[in-house]
Formats: C-alpha cells, sequence, structure tokens
C-alpha cells in the first residue's frame, strides 16, 4: 500500500487546550498527559458514511417538528462545509441543537426556569448538497444562564456536529450571532486563543438569505481539515 | 483557509445526536466473533459522567471498512457500517455490541493488531478526545505501529480486559485523567 496522505493540523492557537481555567469543567475533565502524535491510518483517514436513509425530510426545518409554530425570530442558517483549500465536502451530514428563543432546552437535565415552547424541540439535521452547502430553518435561540462563574451567561449560540470524510475530520462546534455582547465574556467561546478563529464561529447576518416578510438569514460556513489528495492503492 | 474551531457538545446534546445512537453494529449475515464492549467514562476525580457520549468506527472481521475509500479486495456484507454511538447512562456507563474486527494495514503496509477507533465527547470537554480499544487475546499487539508510539507503561489504558465467566463481554473504561482516584488515565491521541 502506498504512504496514506495525511490530514493536516491546525494552525497554533486556532483550536482551545482541553484544559482552559476559566471554563471550570474543564479542571476534571481534561487529560493530564499531553495527545501521542501518531500517523494516520487507514483506520482514521476512513469514516462512516451518512445518506439520505439517516435523514427525513423536514429534518432540517426547526420550525415543523410539531402541530404549531414555535415563538421566537424565525431564521434561516445556511452556509458551506469545506476543507482547509476550500474544496467542498458533498453529501455530509451535519447535526444539529440549540435552545428555544426562551433560552431554555428541551432536556431534563436544564433546570432554566424560562418557559417551555410546545412546539419547538431544537435538533435538526442535513446532509450537504454537491457543492458542500446546507440550510436549516429554525428560531434564534435565547441566551441562558449556566453555573460556571456568578451571573454567568452563555451567548445565543446552536451547536453543530459534523464529520467530513473521515474518522480524523469529526468536528463539533458551535455557531454564534454577531454582535452578541456576552461573547466577550463567554469562557467556551474565548477558549480559542486566536482572535481570528474565534471570530470565525460568529455567523454573519446574510441578506441574500432573508427571506421577505419570513426569515432572517444568518451564514456560516465550517472548514473542516483537509488533505492532499493521493488515492489509496489495494 | 482555517479549520472551524471545536467548542464543547454541552450537557444537552441528545437533543441533537440521539438520532444516531447505535450500540448495536450486528446485522444479519455478519461474519466474525460477537463482543460486547462495555465499560465507564471517568473523570479526574474518578466521578462517573452522565452526560457523555461515545462513539466507535472499525472494520468488520476481514479487516474492511464500510467506506467506498477503502478499495482493498475483501468481503464487506451488506447492512454493515462500523460506527456506534451512544450516550452514557445515569451511571457513566456505555456499551456496544459488535464483532472483533479484522487487522487493516497501518503506514507501512504491515497489519496493525485488531482495533476499534473511539471518539468521546461530553460537557466540560472543549474538543474530541480519540482512543483506540485493543483486544485482550494480544493479536498483533507486539507489532503495532500505534501501540508501540505508547510508553509500555500506559499501554494498558487501550486493552479491553475479558469478564470472567463470559466469553463475549469485555470491558473498557475510559479515564478522562489521572488523579487521586488511582485509575491510570487513558491513553488518548492526537490523531
Amino acid at each position: 500500500m502506498a504512504e496514506i496522505a495525511q490530514y493536516r493540523r491546525p494552525a497554533p492557537n486556532t483550536q482551545p487546550e482541553y484544559r482552559c481555567e476559566s471554563y471550570m469543567s474543564t479542571h476534571k475533565r481534561s487529560p493530564s498527559h499531553p495527545l501521542i502524535l501518531m500517523p494516520q491510518t487507514l483506520s482514521e483517514v476512513t469514516g462512516p458514511v451518512f445518506g439520505l436513509n439517516d435523514i427525513q425530510a423536514g429534518d432540517n426545518d426547526l420550525l415543523r417538528q410539531h402541530s404549531g409554530d414555535p415563538l421566537g425570530e424565525r431564521i434561516v442558517v445556511s452556509g458551506r462545509v469545506t476543507d482547509d483549500r476550500g474544496r467542498p465536502l458533498a453529501h455530509s451530514l451535519i447535526e444539529i441543537w440549540q435552545a428555544n428563543a426562551a433560552g431554555r432546552y428541551l432536556h431534563k437535565n436544564d433546570q432554566h426556569n424560562a418557559p417551555l415552547d410546545p412546539n419547538f424541540t431544537g435538533g435538526g439535521r442535513t446532509l450537504t448538497d454537491a457543492d458542500g452547502c446546507y440550510r436549516f430553518t429554525t428560531i434564534k435561540p435565547g441566551a441562558y444562564p449556566w453555573r460556571n462563574h456568578f451571573n454567568a451567561w452563555r451567548p445565543a449560540h446552536i451547536h453543530f456536529s459534523l464529520f467530513g470524510p473521515a474518522f480524523a475530520t469529526r468536528l463539533v462546534t458551535q455557531m454564534y450571532f454577531p454582535g452578541d455582547p456576552l461573547l466577550d465574556f463567554d469562557p467556551i467561546y474565548l477558549s480559542i486563543p486566536d482572535e481570528k478563529a474565534r471570530q470565525r464561529l460568529i455567523s454573519r447576518f446574510d441578506w441574500d438569505n432573508t427571506v421577505p416578510d419570513h426569515a432572517l438569514g444568518f451564514r456560516f460556513d465550517i472548514v473542516l481539515r483537509g488533505r492532499d489528495a493521493t488515492p489509496m492503492e489495494a | 483557509m482555517e479549520m472551524t474551531g471545536s467548542q464543547t457538545v454541552g450537557p444537552f446534546l441528545h437533543i441533537g445526536l440521539a438520532g444516531l445512537y447505535r450500540d448495536n453494529l450486528l446485522t444479519s449475515g455478519l461474519e466474525g466473533e460477537p463482543v460486547v464492549i462495555e465499560g465507564r467514562l471517568l473523570d479526574g476525580d474518578g466521578e462517573v459522567v452522565p452526560d457523555g457520549m461515545v462513539e466507535i468506527w472499525q472494520a468488520n472481521s476481514h479487516g474492511r471498512y464500510a467506506d467506498p475509500l477503502d478499495t482493498r479486495q475483501l468481503p464487506l456484507e451488506a447492512g454493515f457500517r462500523g460506527f456506534g454511538r451512544v450516550a452514557t447512562d445515569a451511571n457513566g456507563r456505555f456499551r456496544f455490541t459488535t464483532v472483533k474486527p479484522g487487522r487493516v494495514p497501518g503506514q507501512d503496509g504491515k497489519l496493525q493488531a485488531p482495533h476499534i477507533l473511539v471518539s468521546v465527547f461530553m460537557r466540560g470537554l472543549i474538543k474530541r478526545l480519540a482512543t483506540r480499544i485493543y483486544f485482550p487475546d494480544g493479536e498483533g499487539h507486539a507489532d503495532d505501529p500505534v501501540l508501540n508510539l505508547v510508553p509500555a507503561e500506559r499501554r494498558a489504558t487501550l486493552i479491553a480486559h475479558r469478564v470472567a465467566g463470559s466469553d463475549a463481554l469485555l470491558e473498557w473504561n475510559i479515564v478522562v485523567q489521572a488523579g487521586a482516584h488511582g485509575y491510570d488515565e487513558t491513553v488518548f491521541f492526537d490523531v
């Protein structure tokens, strides 16, 4: 077998460290030993393949999972998933989850006393198209308090989970909203040392995908690890 | 272009990720030795992690991945996907039913020991932790290029234990951080 082309590693300071001083829960949930650097083998450059059988029509429309309309500001979140050379990642699975407009998750562990919305679950999934593009319709999530420190509030965000083509490309991240005053105080957002890398987690207001009389558009492009294309040999 | 930064799954991951929970990789006609792998996810205080998620990725018993990128001429049973995902329960437990994978080549073309790739996610973990499960029979361990990158005294954390009284049941725990609890910290890889 030919040598396997390796997925590139991220530039320094563009990814958070496991232990973040100001994000308290990382203190006991981060390894104390450094990771062991290893070359990617066939195991790491392959990954699960998802398709239309894994999703249902409408899974990308969080407004239509119940009999009524959820409360809140309707938004369209769309963007493109590419590798770090800008090549689109086609037919790739994206899963999202979020709080409702009041900042409450439909989850037994969420004890925030904001109201639940009987018409909003907050989970969605989709496949990117041939150009790597995706689109969700949802409501803008609310900010909510958490216990990290006194008067701690998470900025409004949507969780994104992506696989990409390989075990090595797996990524879970969060999308934020432009102009959110809570970003400057959020230990999770601030865990990414490089300011420009952090700001790439903030979506942009998007006129092109703003639907007249219906929903505001926000654009969030996602970049996964890439590698030089070397065909695998038998 | 720079890769998008990682962020934690947070405590409410189930809302978005439960749709793909799969704890049983067996399909009708799947060849190989059935195994059940179970364990607990523990933090630096030795406390169980009840809000975590474990994913696995593995080849079939012939060492073939269910990915078109694996173009080797090896049998691949219809319906086998090689992917599993479970949330940890209130006791930090996770459990997968699968088959022992076959050997797949490493960088130099030599066969690696049978192994399963694992991704770990949880509240308080800002980016995925990647590790591997190896098997207690020791097949191929001595020459495995990845095991050999690991200091000898830490390798045991990557090897599942056979549970007495059962042929198929293996125990394999994930210890995120060493501490006063005395358990050895699992080896995690920068893949």
